[in-house]
């Protein structure tokens, strides 16, 4: 049994609240943005910025959608990032996969490999950065800050398990009028501990439909990362590799563009 | 609202008009989400563009700003048409049975009695029929509703007109939508169902508003709707004290707890006036003398006496002739009549209505004290950044610094009329006061300035009681205990406000607050979330006006007998077995609320069904007297771009009109294209809260205007490109948002073209935009003057020019 949440998307308002306490939470700094002609004013992860809302909207056959979705580290079972971080600075505690900032070397190869294109630069501390599930709160009995925040009830904390439950449970009831309802994450990328229950095809939330670690990161895991602490300086001189690390950041750009199409 | 927020959960409809609640009231849908999936509620979304709040309902109904009376007639002939109306309830606890006054009359647009001149009624044959050899005068009354001059029977006349297919002309809703909202809605019909309406700003920022809500009454009574959970007329208040400070009576017409401020009218010229005026001769309020009386006391303490008229006369009797509603203070104050405002946490020069207008108003102006977190467009309406010459301004501001709700405690009352108290967080920054401080030292202060004054006029001010302790704790508790108040002969509080006195033994600040702070403790303080009802009343937390009741009219939950309608839908209900023999009581009234009633008045006794007790008649008013006509009628907006097609009569005809400089009428071959105004989730009011916070100037960082793919393409403009709108009063540049959720509405076969805006920006801020209120006109409700913030003309068009 881990720690796991749940995002219903059929119950968001998009109104925010998760976004502004995530940074408030984690203090992070606002960034300079500008309305660009959607509401989604922040529409990527940053080294300042570990959740956003997406907004897709949607005409069919008359009908309005506007879909409001919220995007953060899926907390993978069994994360890519940790298995190609060559420091050993990413864990699991308790279903969060946490980061240990002491010992992050900020050599990006987390944010190649996650299927998610999550973890972000911060260059403030030269670290890659990402949601934590609040594991710091949690620790302490209390609910990580967007849960928190969320008054529409559309963010629940718990066991996986029984969100897996209650997600199935709820995607039965929707399926009478949205028949493409499901729940996302239970089996996605190797099953994630954020869980989401969404009334139609992943795509149209943003959402990867078929997220898959790649092949190269488990070659990674079994030729490189062994060597990874030496071979890090390395990286920046271009060497061997840079072969490596482009290819995966390629790999990580093309789950984000089938992301963005849809945004 | 006259049921709550957590009530709201209890629904089996919402209907949500005038009102983007998801972007607004974020909160109303931690219940709505719950009605939706615990008991399978449908919510409705009617808006002219698809919101937040239509993104989370199950039906989505566009409607054309400024049309709410046609969508809501539409649905009151509906109901009737097809028989769906609660048909006990409508005879028992309405006047649909009364007949009305032969004189009455509805011809094209106008009610009998209209004055072209005055633009005013004379309401005399708006009355119920009476026995002219009855001396009591009781209303003739028909209780099979067949009489063609029943108000059911006129109601049915009027709202015959309103017939889908001319509904839907005016509006723009698509037939097979709109029939769908009336069956869905007309579904709460039945005893065991209950709907509410939920409403905000789209629906009182008209000239007809006051009309809307009246059309969301007479649909909520004949469905049963009032009075039972789930159920209500819900307005959904923009700021979490607006209901505070209109119960405080900070309106240009009232004293505290909505008690009548007097005007210089004969009628009001003493005490004895004022009481004879403002007593109905039946119902709850024939305690105004009470009321009026223990506010006095409360107010001018020993100085009020029986021979003094309690001080009635310190009361200023403000020119009954005059409007010193929001546009009229403005006008005013342009005329260069006003010398000089407090301003507090207020910020016209982004929030008020023609907004260049007002800037430019606030020039005649002596002076004025702003107070406020930050210094706002309005504190710094003089200055290059607001494109003033400050050299030829003379107006002295002073600023002082207010701390915010997080510094300082006290209370604030919800929609729901939930005092709740709120403590202190943090210490306030620098040299910022709460709002109460500021207050006392001033009023300090000014006592001090007249101290020995003998002149007659400076008396009011010498005899007004200040006597609070200065510790920002202690002064707000004794404030609380005043506002509650006392008995002045044992020095306790009072329990309750039926314990008020005409006669001077009583003081009481706000007689519907009476009750919240008593001899057992300060009631908003209490902080218990345990639900003893079952439907979410939460007695125990804070205290709700007035004497703690949740659910107003409850009374109507119970049918003639005093059993509830419906199992379902239970509120109160008569229990003969809990009354006291002793004191002759035959029972009692008991249930999940406080009743709404005389707990003891049995169904049985002479008045035991008349459950609206505020009203003189205890029924709800299907007719009922307005400024504009007893029946809602539509008229379209003062600038509209099509003409009415109910009546030869375009446009409110009790409206006041301002014949004034800088408020042109836009007229439709200039500005051939509706707009409208409205606010985004990530910023409060005119912004100066959320504006100055970086993380939600990240998320909205810059006003937009919302309009259709088909309005873009016609006028060349891009997603994402600067655009100008333009009214008749003025311009703005904005960021277009050009969106499939905004449609070009079918009027009686005509597209015609709405867009929307954000009118919560300045120069001040982080987030900085220009204020959308430089388009909006002084042009207010027939009843209430609120401004025509939501449907005015205007054009948009690429670039700024
Ligand atoms: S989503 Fe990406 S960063 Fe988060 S755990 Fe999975 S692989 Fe790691
Ligand atoms: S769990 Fe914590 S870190 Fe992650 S998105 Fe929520 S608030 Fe941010
Ligand atoms: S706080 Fe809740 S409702 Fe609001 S955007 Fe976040 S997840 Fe959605």
């Amino acid at each position: 049994m881990a720690k796991g949440y749940l995002v219903d998307t059929t119950k968001c308002i998009g109104c925010r609240g998760c976004v502004v306490a995530c940074k408030n939470w984690n203090q992070l700094p606002a960034e300079p943005t500008g309305f660009k002609g959607t509401y989604q004013t922040v529409a990527d992860f940053s080294g300042n910025t570990f959740t956003y809302i997406g907004f897709n909207e949607y005409e069919e056959n008359g009908q309005l959608k506007w879909y409001f979705t919220k995007r953060q580290c899926m907390h993978c079972l069994d994360p890519a990032c940790m298995k190609v971080c060559p420091q050993k600075a990413i864990s699991i505690v308790d279903g969060a996969v946490v980061r240990d900032y002491g010992k992050c070397a900020g050599c990006q190869y987390c944010a190649s490999a996650c299927p998610f294109h999550v973890p972000r630069y911060n260059t403030k501390i030269n670290k890659e950065t990402k949601c934590s599930m609040c594991a710091e709160r949690v620790a302490e009995g209390m609910l990580p800050a967007c849960v928190k925040a969320c008054v529409t009830g559309a963010l629940q904390f718990g066991e996986r398990d029984e969100l897996l439950a209650i997600a199935k449970e709820r995607v039965n009831a929707l399926k009478a009028e949205y028949p493409n309802a499901r729940v996302y994450g239970e089996n996605d990328a190797g099953g994630t501990s954020v869980l989401y229950v969404l009334a139609d095809v992943p795509s149209k939330y943003g959402l990867p439909e078929n997220p898959q670690v790649s092949a190269l990161t488990t070659a990674w895991q079994k030729y490189v990362k062994p060597y990874g602490p030496w071979l890090i300086a390395l990286t920046a001189a271009g060497s061997i590799l840079s072969f490596f690390s482009t290819r995966l950041l390629k790999v990580g750009q093309r789950a984000h563009e089938e992301e963005s199409l849809h945004g | 609202m006259t049921n709550h927020w957590v009530d709201l959960r209890n629904t089996d409809c919402a209907l949500i008009i005038g009102s983007n609640a998801a972007e607004n009231h974020p909160m109303a849908f931690k219940w709505l989400t719950e009605a939706r999936e615990k008991r399978g509620a449908k919510i409705i979304s009617v808006d002219p563009r698809f919101t937040r709040t239509s993104a989370r309902a199950d039906i989505y109904a566009p409607m054309r700003s400024g049309t709410d009376v046609a969508f809501i007639g539409g649905l009151i002939n509906y109901v009737i048409q097809n028989n769906l109306y609660f048909h006990d309830y409508v005879v028992n606890y309405t006047n649909a049975a009364y007949i009305i006054d032969d004189g009455y009359e509805f011809k094209d647009g106008l009610f009998s009695g209209y004055d072209p001149e005055q633009r005013k009624y004379d309401q005399k044959t708006w009355a119920y029929k009476t026995d002219p050899a009855d001396p009591d005068k009781k209303p003739l009354k028909d209780p099979t509703l067949q009489n063609p001059r029943c108000v059911f029977q006129l109601l049915k006349k009027h709202f015959e007109r309103y017939d889908v297919d001319t509904v839907c002309k005016i509006t723009g809703t698509p037939k097979d939508v709109y029939l769908k909202v009336a069956e869905t809605f007309a579904a709460t019909g039945k005893p065991d169902k209950s709907g509410t309406i939920c409403y905000a700003m789209g629906t009182c920022q008209h000239s007809n508003a006051s009309q809307n809500i009246r059309a969301y009454s007479i649909l909520q009574l004949l469905l049963g709707n009032m009075g039972i959970p789930g159920g209500g007329i819900n307005a959904l208040r923009g700021e979490s004290n607006v209901q505070g400070s209109t119960d405080m009576g900070l309106l240009s017409h009232l004293l505290t707890a909505y008690l009548n401020a007097p005007t210089n009218d004969a009628a009001y010229k003493d005490l004895a006036g004022y009481i004879k005026k403002e007593t109905p001769k039946w119902g709850f309020k024939t305690n105004t003398p009470k009321w009026i009386i223990s506010m006095l006391k409360a107010w001018y303490g020993d100085a009020a006496t029986k021979e003094n008229d309690y001080c009635y006369q310190y009361l200023p009797k403000r020119d009954a002739k005059r409007n010193f509603t929001h546009i009229g203070l403005f006008e005013a104050m342009y005329e260069g009549k006003i010398k000089g405002v407090l301003i507090f946490g207020a910020n016209p020069v982004v929030g008020g209505p023609n907004a260049n207008k007002e800037a430019k108003a606030l020039e005649n102006l002596d002076w004025m004290v702003a107070v406020d977190l930050w210094e706002t467009e309005t504190s710094t309406f003089w200055s290059r950044e607001a494109g003033a010459d400050p050299s030829k301004i003379k107006t002295e501001v002073f600023f002082l610094p207010a701390c915010s709700s997080y510094e300082k405690q006290g209370t604030v009352s919800n929609s729901g009329r939930w005092i709740q108290f709120r403590w202190k967080a943090v210490d306030p920054l620098g040299e910022s006061r709460s709002d109460l401080e500021i207050l006392y030292e001033l009023g300090k202060r000014i006592k001090e300035a007249y101290a020995g004054s003998t002149d007659p006029k400076d008396k009011p001010l010498l005899d007004m009681t200040w006597d609070y302790p200065e510790e920002e704790e202690k002064l707000l508790d004794e404030v609380q205990r005043e506002i509650n108040g006392y008995d002045l002969t044992t020095k306790k509080l009072l329990p309750k406000f039926a314990d008020l006195k005409d006669d001077g033994t009583t003081s009481c600040g706000v007689w519907i607050y009476c009750g919240m702070y008593t001899e057992e403790g300060n009631k908003t303080q209490k902080r218990d979330n345990k639900d003893t009802t079952g439907i979410g009343q939460y007695p125990n937390w804070a205290f709700a006006w007035p004497v703690n009741r949740r659910i107003i009219y409850n009374r109507c939950s119970a049918d003639l007998s005093g059993n509830p309608w419906s199992e379902a839908k239970k509120v109160i209900w008569w229990d003969p077995t809990k009354g006291d023999p002793a004191k002759g009581e035959k029972g009692k009234w008991v249930g999940l609320d406080v009743p709404d009633f005389i707990a003891t008045v049995a169904p049985s006794d002479p008045d035991g069904s008349k459950p609206f007790i505020m009203h003189p008649d205890g029924v709800g008013g299907l007719f009922a007297k307005m400024a504009d006509g007893p029946f809602p009628e539509h008229y379209e907006p003062w600038e509209s771009p099509v003409q009415n097609i109910l009546s030869s009569i375009q446009f409110d005809p009790a409206a006041k009109i301002w014949q004034s400089p800088m408020n042109e009428q836009g007229t439709p071959d200039k500005y051939p294209i509706i707009g409208t105004t409205y606010r985004v989730v990530e910023h409060w009011q005119a912004g100066a809260m959320t504006r100055n916070l970086p993380w939600l100037a990240e998320l909205m960082p810059n006003v937009f205007v919302e309009m259709s793919e088909e309005l873009a393409k016609e006028k060349g403009i891009q997603n994402g490109d600067i655009v100008t709108v333009e009214s008749a009063r003025g311009k703005v540049t904005a960021v277009a948002c050009v969106t499939k959720r905004f449609k070009p509405f079918n009027i009686n076969g005509k597209i015609v073209h709405e867009i929307g805006i954000l009118w919560h920006y300045g120069y001040k801020g982080v987030a900085v935009g220009d204020p959308a209120n430089r388009l909006t006109p002084h042009i207010g409700d027939a009843n209430s003057n609120t401004p025509e913030y939501k449907a005015w003309l205007c054009d948009v068009y690429k670039g700024v020019k």
